[in-house]
C-alpha cells in the first residue's frame, strides 16, 4: 500500500475541512480526487505532504507517518501545490537544478525520467520562470517535482485554469509517469479528467464520498436519468420540466438536460406532456449516468 | 443619442502587437445584441489581451472597434459605464460584507441611497443569500461568491457583461446554476461574453469563436461548428482545432 | 552541504537579479552616509543669532557688528530679558543666543576681564557645536586683533552654555549611528522579507516539503546577507574616513569583530520577524517601524540618553544599537581596547543567542 488514511479529521477555527476521511492507494496507481474548490481537497493533499497534521486519524506514506517521519516521507515524495510555486525570477534551468540540489541529486542522474516534460520547455530554459505561459509553468513544476525520482507524486490541481489542450497533453504525461512505476495521487475540478484516473474518489465539504474506478462510478444504470435535445435549444424546456411533479431536478448538460425523475414510473406522464409540446426535434431518452451525473447526484443528497 | 445597433461590439481588423509580438492577428466578428457569445481559446491564445481591450483598459495597435456604440479609442469611459466585468481572480471585496459590497457597487454606479437598497434586498432575497448578507466575502463558499459577484456585475444594467473564467474551480451543480442566471441575464437584453476552461459550457452559449495563436480560427454556433469539424462535442472541436 | 551551498547560489541570484533589492543594499549605506555627512556637518551659513546685550557700550556694539558682518551670521532680534533666551529658541527663530554682561566695555580693561555668553540650542548637537566654534572664533580674532594697539590688553571670557543637549555629543557622532542603523536596518529587513517572499509566493511550501531542514533553509537565507552586509560595514567606514575624515584610532580587526557580531544579531532579528509575519509587506512594517524608528529614537544616535524619561531610558537598554554604538564609538573614535567594551559586548553577544534561539524554535516545519 503506498498511501493510507485512516479516519483524517481537520478543521481551521470554525470551518471543518476534512470529516473522516479513509482512502488507501496502491503502489503504481494513478489515483484521482475530485472535487470543486473548498471541498477540503488542498488541505486533504497537505496533510499527506507532512505540511499539516491532522486533528485526529493517521496518515502514512509507504509505511511512515507523515507526522512522526516527516524527514522519511519529504524524501520520498514529489509535490506540486495547488499555486504555481516555482521562483519567477529564476530561469527554467535555474529552478531544476536548484530543486535537485535541494533534494541531493542532480538533473543528468534522473534526466530520463523527466526528458518528455522538459524537452517540450527546454527551448525556453534560459527564460525566466515568471514569464513562461500557464501550459508551461505547469510542465516545469512537474519536471520540478519529479527531478529527485519520488515514489509518490502528489498534485493539487495540476490543470486548473489550463486549457483542454493542454490538459489533454498532461494527462498523457502522467499516463507515462505512471509507467515508471511512480504512485500518483492528483486532484481536479474537471470531471472529464476522470476517466484518465484507475480509480477516483469524490470529495464534497470535507466528506470523501465514493471511491471507486470511473466505469463503475458512472455504471450502475439509472432507470431515473434521462437526456432531453432539441434542436431549438433547452434552456426553453428547463422550466417547464422543473415545474413537473415527476421530475427530481434538471440540468444543463452541454447541449442536453439530464432531467432525473422521482420514480421511474413517471416516465409516462413526462413523456406524454413531452409530446404535447410539438417539437419534431426533441429527442426524450434514458441515458447512463457519467461521473458528472453521479457527482451531481451525490451533492444533492448531501443538501437533503 | 446614439441609435442602439443589432451588433452590440463590432471588430474589424483588430490588431495587439507587444514589441514584435502579434498578440491579436487582424481579429474580425461582432457579437449580436443579447446574445451569449463564447469566447474561446488555449492559454496565451491572445484571449485576455482581447478582453481588455473590448473592456477599455488598453489600446488596440490598429483596427476599428466598436463597443456599446462607442469607439474604444476616445470613448473608453462611455464604454467603461455600459459594461460589467467579472472574473475568476478578482470579483468582490474579500474582506467586506455581502452587503457592503453590494452597495460599494452600487455607490460606483451612483445609484440612489433608497434604490441601493431596496435593490440590495431584492438580490440578496433572489439569491437566497438574506440571511448571510452580514458574513464577510472570505467566509462563504466560491460558489454562492461567484453567483453575488456576477449579480453585482449586472446590477447597473449594462449593455454587455465580460465573464472571464466565471465558473473556475466551482461545483457542477453551481456552475450549472451559474449558466442559468446569465442566461436570464440575456432576456433582460444584456448580452453575455465569457471565456470558460470546460468545454460542456461552450454549447450554453449561442455563438463561440475559437482563438489559436491570435487568430480567430472559428466562429459559429456550437451546433454547426460540431458538423462542421464532425465532433461530438465542443471539446472534440476544441482539441482539433487547438492542436493542429 | 552540497544542498546548502545550492541554497547560497540560488539566494545570491535573487538579490542580484533584483535591481530594487541590490539599489536598496548598496545604494542605500552611501545615500544616507553622504546625506547625513553633509547636513549634519557642512560649514555653517547665516545661523541666526539673537543678542542680549546688557551694557550697550561701544565695545559690545562694536563686536555685535564683528558678529554680523563675518557672513556666517544674520541677526534674529535683540533681546531684553532671560526668558526671552528660552522663546527665541522654541519658536526657532535662532540657533544661538550671545550675551554682554552690564558694564562690559569696563570690565574689559580689569584683571578678571569682561565676560561674553553664548547660549546654543543643542537640540541638534551637530551644527550646535560648529555655530559655536565659529562664533568663539569671530569674536576671539576681533579682541586679538584689538590688543595689538593698546598697552594693557583687553580680557575677554567667553563662557558656552548649550540647552537640551548640555554634555553635547561629539560632531562625529553620526557615524557609529548610521553604521548601527544602516547594518540594522539592511540586515534585518532583508532577511524578513526574503523569508516571508517565500511564505507570500507559496515556495516556502515547496523547501518545506523538501528534506531541507529549518537551520538550513534559514542559514542559506542569512549567509548571502552577512557577506553582503560586511561589505557595507567597511564601506561605511572607508567613506567617513575618506569624506568625513571620522578616523579610526583603534583596533580595525576589533571593529569588524563587533560588526560580524551586530551583524549576525541583526539577522537574527530579521528571522524572527519572518516567523511571525504571514506577508512582505507586514515583515517591511514591522521591521521600519519596529526596530528602525526605535533605532533611531532610542539608541543615542539623535538624541542624547540621559536626556530622556527614565522609561524611555529602560527601553533605549534593550536596543542593541544603542551598546553598538557605545563600541563602535569607542574603538573609532577614542581607540580603545576590549577592555573597555567587553561589557557591552557581553550584552549583544546575550541578546544575540536570545533571537537566535527564539527564531529557530518558532520557525515551523509545517505550514500553519
Amino acid at each position: 500500500m503506498s498511501l493510507i488514511l485512516d479516519h483524517i479529521d481537520k478543521s481551521f477555527e470554525t470551518v471543518q475541512a476534512l470529516r473522516q476521511v479513509n482512502l488507501e492507494v496502491q503502489e503504481g496507481e494513478l489515483f484521482g480526487l475530485i472535487g470543486p474548490d473548498g471541498a477540503g481537497k488542498s488541505t486533504l493533499f497537505r496533510i499527506m505532504a507532512s505540511l499539516l497534521i491532522p486533528d485526529s486519524g493517521r496518515c502514512t506514506m509507504l509505511g511512515h507517518d507523515v507526522v512522526k517521519e516527516y524527514r522519511e516521507v519529504r524524501q520520498i515524495i514529489g509535490y506540486m501545490p495547488g499555486r504555481f510555486s516555482l521562483y519567477m525570477d529564476l530561469s527554467v534551468e535555474e529552478n531544476l537544478a536548484f530543486y535537485a540540489r535541494v533534494f541531493g541529486t542532480t538533473v543528468k542522474e534522473n534526466y530520463d525520467l523527466i526528458r518528455d516534460v522538459y524537452d517540450q520547455i527546454a527551448p525556453f530554459r534560459k527564460r525566466l520562470a515568471g514569464k513562461l505561459s500557464g501550459g508551461m509553468k505547469q510542465k516545469l513544476a512537474l519536471s520540478c517535482a519529479l527531478i529527485h525520482r519520488p515514489r509518490v507524486l502528489i498534485l493539487d490541481e495540476p490543470t486548473t485554469g489550463v486549457d483542454a489542450v493542454s490538459r489533454r497533453e498532461f494527462w498523457d504525461m502522467l499516463k507515462k509517469i505512471q509507467g515508471e512505476g511512480i504512485t500518483i495521487v492528483v486532484s481536479t475540478p474537471y470531471m472529464d479528467e476522470a476517466e484518465m484516473c484507475d480509480r477516483v474518489g469524490l470529495i464534497q465539504k470535507g466528506n470523501l464520498m465514493a471511491i471507486s474506478d470511473p466505469a463503475s462510478l458512472a455504471d450502475g444504470s439509472d432507470a431515473r436519468l434521462f437526456s432531453l435535445r432539441s434542436n431549438k435549444g433547452v434552456y426553453a424546456y428547463l422550466d417547464q420540466l422543473r415545474k413537473m411533479e415527476g421530475c427530481r431536478h434538471v440540468w444543463l448538460f452541454g447541449d442536453e438536460l439530464h432531467v432525473t425523475l422521482r420514480s421511474a414510473a413517471d416516465v409516462n406522464q413526462v413523456q406524454s406532456a413531452i409530446r404535447e409540446w410539438a417539437d419534431d426535434s426533441l429527442e426524450w431518452k434514458s441515458i447512463v449516468p457519467t461521473i458528472e451525473d453521479r457527482f451531481m447526484e451525490l451533492l444533492k443528497e448531501e443538501e437533503i | 443619442m446614439t441609435t442602439a445597433p443589432e451588433h452590440i461590439i463590432e471588430v474589424k481588423e483588430m490588431v495587439k502587437k507587444f514589441g514584435s509580438f502579434v498578440a491579436n492577428d487582424r481579429l474580425t466578428f461582432h457579437v449580436e445584441r443579447g446574445e451569449i457569445f463564447g469566447f474561446l481559446g488555449a492559454n496565451g491564445a491572445g484571449k485576455t489581451t482581447a478582453i481588455r481591450i473590448l473592456c477599455g483598459l488598453s489600446y488596440p495597435t490598429s483596427g476599428e472597434i466598436m463597443v456599446a456604440g462607442h469607439n474604444v479609442y476616445n470613448e473608453r469611459e462611455k464604454i467603461k459605464r455600459k459594461i460589467g466585468y467579472m472574473s475568476q481572480k478578482f470579483s468582490l471585496y474579500e474582506d467586506l460584507t455581502l452587503s457592503e459590497n453590494i452597495r460599494l457597487y452600487a455607490g460606483i454606479y451612483r445609484l440612489g441611497r433608497r434604490e441601493i437598497s431596496s435593490r440590495e434586498q431584492q438580490l440578496l432575497k433572489r439569491l437566497d443569500l438574506s440571511h448571510i448578507r452580514n458574513k464577510l466575502i472570505r467566509d462563504i463558499p466560491l460558489g454562492w461568491k461567484q453567483k453575488l459577484a456576477f449579480s453585482v456585475a449586472i446590477f447597473h444594467k449594462p449593455a454587455i457583461v465580460f465573464l472571464d473564467e466565471p465558473t473556475g474551480g466551482v461545483d457542477p451543480i453551481t456552475r450549472r446554476q451559474f449558466w442559468e442566471m446569465i442566461h436570464d441575464a440575456t432576456l433582460e437584453g444584456i448580452t453575455a461574453f465569457v471565456t470558460t476552461h470546460y468545454m460542456d459550457e461552450a454549447e450554453y452559449c449561442d455563438r463561440v469563436s475559437i482563438m489559436v495563436d491570435g487568430r480567430i480560427e472559428a466562429l459559429d454556433t456550437p451546433a454547426s461548428l460540431k458538423q462542421q469539424y464532425e465532433s461530438k462535442n465542443m471539446k472534440e472541436v476544441f482539441l482539433k482545432l487547438a492542436r493542429s | 552541504m552540497n544542498r546548502f551551498l545550492g541554497f547560497v547560489k540560488k539566494e545570491f541570484q535573487h538579490i542580484f537579479r533584483d535591481v530594487r533589492t541590490l539599489v536598496i543594499l548598496f545604494g542605500l549605506p552611501i545615500v544616507m552616509i553622504v546625506l547625513f555627512g553633509y547636513v549634519v556637518t557642512t560649514e555653517i551659513r547665516d545661523v541666526e543669532v539673537g543678542i542680549w546685550d546688557r551694557s550697550m557700550d561701544q565695545a559690545s556694539i562694536r563686536a555685535t557688528q564683528k558678529i554680523f558682518s563675518s557672513g556666517y551670521f544674520v541677526p534674529a532680534g535683540y533681546l531684553e530679558r532671560e526668558e526671552e533666551i528660552g522663546e527665541l529658541f522654541r519658536s526657532g527663530r535662532a540657533k544661538v543666543v550671545v550675551v554682554f554682561e552690564a558694564g562690559f566695555q569696563k570690565h574689559l580693561q580689569t584683571e578678571k576681564g569682561a565676560a561674553i555668553k553664548l547660549i546654543t540650542d543643542a537640540s541638534d548637537a551637530n551644527s550646535a557645536q560648529l555655530a559655536q566654534t565659529y562664533l568663539q572664533g569671530v569674536l576671539m580674532n576681533y579682541f586679538q586683533s584689538l590688543n595689538q594697539n593698546i598697552n594693557v590688553p583687553w580680557s575677554v571670557n567667553l563662557h558656552s552654555r548649550m540647552f537640551y543637549n548640555e554634555e553635547m555629543k561629539g560632531a562625529y557622532m553620526f557615524v557609529p549611528g548610521l553604521m548601527a542603523l544602516i547594518l540594522m536596518l539592511i540586515c534585518a529587513l532583508m532577511t524578513s522579507v526574503t523569508i516571508t517572499r517565500e511564505k507570500e509566493f507559496g515556495t516556502m511550501e515547496l523547501l518545506l516539503a523538501s528534506p531541507l531542514k529549518p537551520r538550513e533553509i534559514i542559514l542559506g537565507k542569512v549567509t548571502p546577507y552577512v557577506l553582503l552586509s560586511f561589505v557595507n560595514a567597511m564601506t561605511i567606514v572607508v567613506l567617513g574616513n575618506l569624506v568625513f575624515h571620522v578616523p579610526v584610532v583603534g583596533s580595525i580587526w576589533l571593529l569588524m569583530l563587533e560588526c560580524m557580531l551586530y551583524i549576525t544579531l541583526a539577522l537574527s532579528l530579521g528571522v524572527l520577524i519572518s516567523t511571525s509575519a504571514k506577508t512582505q509587506q507586514v515583515a517591511m512594517v514591522m521591521s521600519l517601524l519596529g526596530l528602525m524608528l526605535p533605532t533611531i529614537l532610542l539608541s543615542g544616535f539623535i538624541f542624547p540618553i540621559d536626556n530622556m524619561p527614565k522609561v524611555l531610558q529602560w527601553f533605549s537598554a534593550i536596543m542593541p544599537a544603542r551598546w553598538f554604538i557605545v563600541i563602535v564609538k569607542n574603538i573609532m573614535l577614542k581607540g580603545t581596547g576590549f577592555a573597555f567594551i567587553w561589557k557591552e559586548t557581553l550584552i549583544l553577544l546575550g541578546m544575540t543567542l536570545f533571537f537566535i534561539l527564539a527564531a529557530v524554535k518558532r520557525f515551523k516545519i509545517r505550514l500553519q
